[in-house]
């Protein structure tokens, strides 16, 4: 990727702590427009914290963090317009259990953007053929197996038509069989240009999708290049996280 | 029929009229109580749930018909001549608000909070996260046990009686009291009792059953 283009994610030296003990020790890192971003490390390396600052739902307390033009170390951050640029898939996929797959998909399109019913079941469609899903749409997530509440969980980050998207373990409660279309959608939304930032301990998965692969280790970016330094590792500590993993 | 006259049984179930309409009272001023303290119970500022869970904490310990005098004998205090009805209403609303208000925060608290969380994510506001996503999911929680606590609301409004309130009990009172036939006159108003709470019992058991098959 250029540096000629803004970056949509930059990270400048960003400390946070929780309580006394620092959890990220100056992370440096730039995501541009349409890049893919793989955050792989060990348990507690810090991946899932720096992934939660991007959208706010953590606060750090040193230095700066600029997400798709909002600046999120300012006093004051308009959360609500960052999300609205910013869409997030965890490994539990917190579907509404209450809700259709497609009232899922469309609540936050309708509330907070004012959609139409008849816009957001269009919408819905759109969305849902995006990850594979277009036949459940009257669905309850009850009655979908882990993959397609993942899926539709993605769908519904992707309604609000969001900037950036980002991935935290999405695949990590799934069965291996059902891991696959998951990795699908995902490289599908990729390949069709979403910027988008991913944990992941599927290696194989981070070397392909990802343009740029960022080893994190004890609250620092250890090691960060493109998806083949998986292959060369140049610090020990990468070494030993792919000799266990690839 | 069973050593009565017509007018005597007509007499006891006029008294069960008024224990149901106390129990709706008792219902309705209790949800109107409950909901805003179930609310505050799991506010985010402190002073809000120490001033609830203290209002709760006293009303629960406290006997109803503690709180019946209190209420009663309270308001004449002020002046004002109330009839016994609107003192047991009142009486019923702090009492069932206060169970009510726990029953309900406690189902409110039972919904996750990743779920507030991929609200949030959503860009939904607060108030739009809790009226979309957690109520609908805590109502379905507190259905099967608002409807049994409707049950100690019917049978608990029988403390009524120490103010006078004319309802089931009471009624019984004053035909036993004419009659001389005790077990007859009150194994009728336990069966009026029974008659009324049974099908809510079951009711509750039955939306019990259904969610834990969702
Ligand atoms: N809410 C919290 N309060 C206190 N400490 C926390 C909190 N969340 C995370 N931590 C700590 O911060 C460190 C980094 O956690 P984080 O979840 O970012 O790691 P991770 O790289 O995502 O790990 P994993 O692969 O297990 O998900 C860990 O040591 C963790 O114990
Ligand atoms: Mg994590």
């Amino acid at each position: 990727m250029s540096g000629a283009t803004h970056p949509m994610v930059r990270f400048h030296n960003l400390h946070k702590s929780y309580g006394r003990v620092e959890v990220l020790k100056g992370i440096d890192l730039e995501v541009a427009p349409g890049q893919v971003v793989a955050l792989i490390g060990r348990s507690g390396s810090g991946k899932s914290t720096a992934l939660r600052c991007v959208n706010g739902l953590e606060r750090f307390q040193a230095g700066e963090l600029h997400v798709c033009g909002h600046d999120l170390a300012a006093e004051k951050v308009d959360l609500r317009k960052l999300r609205q640029d910013v869409g997030i898939v965890f490994q539990s996929y917190n579907l509404f259990p209450h809700l259709t797959v497609e009232q899922n998909v469309t609540l936050a399109p309708r509330k907070v953007k004012g959609v139409g019913s008849a816009e957001a079941r269009e919408l819905a469609r759109e969305v849902l053929a995006q990850v594979g899903l277009s036949d459940k749409v009257q669905s309850y997530p009850e009655e979908l197996s882990g993959g397609q509440q993942q899926r539709v969980a993605i769908a519904r980050s992707l309604a609000m038509h969001p900037r950036l998207m980002l991935f935290d373990e999405v695949t990590s409660a799934l069965d291996p069989e059902l891991t696959g279309e998951v990795l699908r959608a995902i490289e599908r939304l990729a390949s069709n240009g979403m910027t988008m930032m991913l944990v992941t301990h599927e290696m194989a998965f981070a070397r392909s999708v990802a343009d740029q692969v960022v080893f994190m280790h004890q609250g620092r970016v250890w090691e960060t290049g493109p998806g083949d330094m998986l292959l060369d590792p140049q610090t020990a500590e990468l070494r030993q996280f792919v000799g266990n993993g690839l | 029929m069973l050593g009565l006259t017509v007018q005597q049984i007509a007499y006891i179930f006029q008294g069960a009229g008024w224990t149901i309409v106390l129990s709706l009272l008792g219902f309705v001023g209790g949800t109107i109580f409950g909901l805003p303290l179930a609310l505050a119970r799991s506010a985010r500022a402190r002073w809000l749930r120490v001033i609830s869970s203290g209002l709760v904490q006293f009303i629960q310990g406290v006997p109803l018909p503690v709180i019946m005098f209190v209420v009663y004998f309270g308001i004449s205090i002020g002046g004002f001549e109330v009839p016994a009805l609107v003192a047991a209403g009142l009486a019923m609303t702090l009492y069932a608000g206060a169970y009510l208000g726990e029953i309900w925060k406690g189902c409110i608290q039972a919904v996750p909070k990743t779920q507030w969380e991929a609200a949030e994510c959503l860009a939904l506001t607060k108030p739009q996260r809790f009226v979309h996503v957690i109520l609908p999911q805590a109502l379905r929680i507190a259905i099967p046990p608002t409807v049994g606590f409707l049950v100690q609301i019917v049978k608990n409004t029988s403390y009524a009686v120490v103010i006078n309130f004319f309802d089931l009990t009471y009624s019984a009172k004053v035909i036993n009291n004419s009659t001389f036939k005790p077990f007859t006159v009150f194994t009728i108003a336990a069966l009026i009792y029974f008659a009324i709470c049974f099908p809510m019992s079951v009711m509750a058991r039955r939306f019990e059953r259904k969610l834990h098959r969702n």
